[in-house]
């Protein structure tokens, strides 16, 4: 489990981590969302014990990341942004090189090493030096060297940061089948990628915590939460004015008309369920209803809500 | 036990690393190259008639002022400019490990450098008959000012992410302690310094600690000026290490 209390870091007078505190139980697949400069990569440098906090505790299983970075590090794997990996190494000697600290000797090591190598499909290019490895390979280096140990936590910035689709979805794939016992936080701008593979997500904005909860629940806050679009064979106006006549019903939008059948936006007040209203109603009118969707909301203009309207404030500020 | 080891790891590493850039082999052959330059055709080793290797170390301390800050300006520099330093100080590596490790990669690839020099020595040894004891502590003390060099290196690397400036820093460094003891720099500095400074500087320049020892005078005082040189800039490389906040 990870603990983090009252975190702050300042660099001279900026505050890049500003007070954030939460906790991760395991199993949990953790998105950690927010805009170029927010605070990730800070935020993660210091769970990983590479930063010292300026203020506040991180624990990891119980070990003060601060206090003995050493002893908490042997419990995460980490995957810093950008892959910084020895160029001129093998990918099969770094990966040996990484077994040795992580204190794996003899046969022991070997199995390891082809074990990684395994799992994150490596073997071809095991004795080819690092730096003529494309992007997903290197992604891939990197990933198999946090997993060597087989640590409990691993912290990933950024992972999938510049890689083709396909590339991604390898990296999304491995994210995933390891995620049911471990505790997996990774930092991200990407959101289709915290909808795909994370169980929570947090929004961090200014060095603070926004917004946290499963992606489902955070797209609740969005602005097309519980929108309606209904498609009905009624006459026109008298559908937009008997909709419109929902107590839940903010307004209606017009969509489309077409021989009789009219496709309708309904926007709910405080982002209702419009669906049960709208049924009774055509019930009522004996219209027939052959076609509703209610939007699930997007995680992107939560996103934006959230992350915006500080940099608005801050620049007229 | 873990220490020596992630020591122990990070030195192979390093180790490695010279011999698969072509740096090991140009720096080995330009040593070399140099050392038998000066000894034979500047330092005229045959015609001064002597059979001993002062002239052959006569010439180490300028040697040294710009090799070995070629061979030190990478260990840290590199680890910033790609960003690695991240990842081996997250792999449980503490910067004392790993200043250690480097260390003792760098001072063994110039121990291998100064110990290919052997025939040099043969062939005072066939010419005529040196005191082979002087001839040892020579090698002794060329060993240790390398490893003051080097640690000098050690830590104007840790300071950029420009090798660059790691190397410049690195020779300016070992120049003033090679003129320290130089007796123009004392005067132009007894004109204005107290007299305590002016003997501090003094003593720690290399020149009077080297040039004894390479009398053959074992003096335990040569070896702790050496140890202590390396010990601070190591100290300091670490004071550098741990305050990495500003990346």
């Amino acid at each position: 489990m990870i603990k983090v209390e009252h975190l702050v870091k300042r660099f001279g007078l900026r505050k890049a981590v500003d007070d954030i505190s939460f906790e991760v139980e395991k199993g949990t697949v953790l998105g950690f969302l927010g805009p170029n400069g927010a605070g990730k990569t800070t935020t993660i440098r210091m769970m990983a014990g590479y930063l010292p906090a300026t203020s506040g505790r991180i624990w990891v299983n119980g070990i003060d990341v601060n206090e003995d970075p050493v002893r908490a590090q042997r419990q995460i794997g980490y995957m810093p942004e950008n892959t910084p990996l020895y160029d001129e190494m093998t990918a099969g000697g770094f990966l040996e090189f990484v077994a040795e600290i992580r204190g794996f000797r003899g046969a022991e090591r070997s199995r390891r090493v082809d074990e990684v190598l395994d799992s994150c499909m490596l073997g071809s290019v095991r004795h080819q030096p690092i730096e003529t490895l494309s992007k997903g390979y290197r992604r891939r280096t990197c990933l198999a060297q946090m997993l060597i140990h087989d640590p409990p936590v691993l912290l990933l910035d950024e992972p999938t940061e510049g890689l083709d689709p396909n590339q991604k979805q390898v990296v999304r794939d491995m994210i995933e089948r390891m995620a049911k016992d471990k505790i997996i936080m990774l930092s991200t701008h990407v959101l289709e990628e915290v909808e795909a593979v994370c169980s929570r997500a947090m929004i961090i904005s200014e060095g603070r915590l926004k917004a946290d909860g499963a992606p489902a629940e955070l797209k609740k806050r969005s602005a097309s939460y519980n929108v309606l679009t209904v498609e009905v064979l009624a006459p026109a106006e008298e559908a937009a004015k008997v909709f419109g006549a929902i107590p839940d019903v903010e307004r209606v939008e017009p969509v489309t008309e077409a021989g009789g059948k009219q496709v309708l936006r309904l926007i709910p007040k405080d982002r209702q369920s419009l669906a049960v209203g709208v049924i009774e109603a055509a019930a009522r009118h004996k219209w027939m209803v052959v076609g509703m969707r209610s939007d699930s909301g997007r995680l992107d203009e939560v996103f934006r809500q959230i992350t915006t309207t500080d940099d608005v404030i801050r620049r007229s500020a | 036990m873990e220490a020596i080891r992630h020591s122990a790891a990070v030195a192979k590493r390093e180790w490695k690393a010279y011999f698969h850039s072509p740096v090991a082999y140009i720096f080995i052959i330009i040593f070399l190259a140099l050392a038998g330059f000066f000894t034979f055709s500047v330092g005229s080793f045959y015609e001064a008639g002597q059979a001993d290797l002062r002239i052959f170390f006569f010439w180490h301390p300028w040697l040294y002022l710009i090799l070995v800050p070629a061979v030190a300006m990478r260990l840290w520099a590199e680890e910033r400019r790609m960003g690695t330093m991240e990842l081996l100080f997250t792999l449980s590596v503490t910067p004392m490990q790993a200043i250690a490790g480097k260390m003792a990669a760098a001072w063994g690839f110039l121990c291998l450098a100064l110990a290919l020099t052997f025939p040099i020595p043969l062939t005072a040894g066939w010419l005529g008959n040196p005191d082979w004891g002087v001839v040892a502590s020579g090698y002794l003390s060329s060993a240790l000012l390398a490893g003051a060099y080097l640690a000098v290196g050690l830590f104007t690397s840790a300071l950029t992410r420009n090798q660059v400036i790691s190397f410049v820093l690195a020779v300016v460094g070992g120049l003033f302690l090679i003129l320290a003891g130089y007796e123009p720099v004392t005067t132009l500095l007894s004109q204005w310094a107290p007299r305590w400074l002016v003997d501090g500087v003094a003593a720690a320049g290399f020149m009077t600690h080297f040039q004894a020892m390479q009398r053959g005078v074992l003096d335990l005082r040569n070896f702790v000026y050496f140890a202590s040189v390396i010990g601070f800039m190591l100290f300091l490389t670490q004071l550098v290490l741990n305050n990495r906040s500003g990346r």
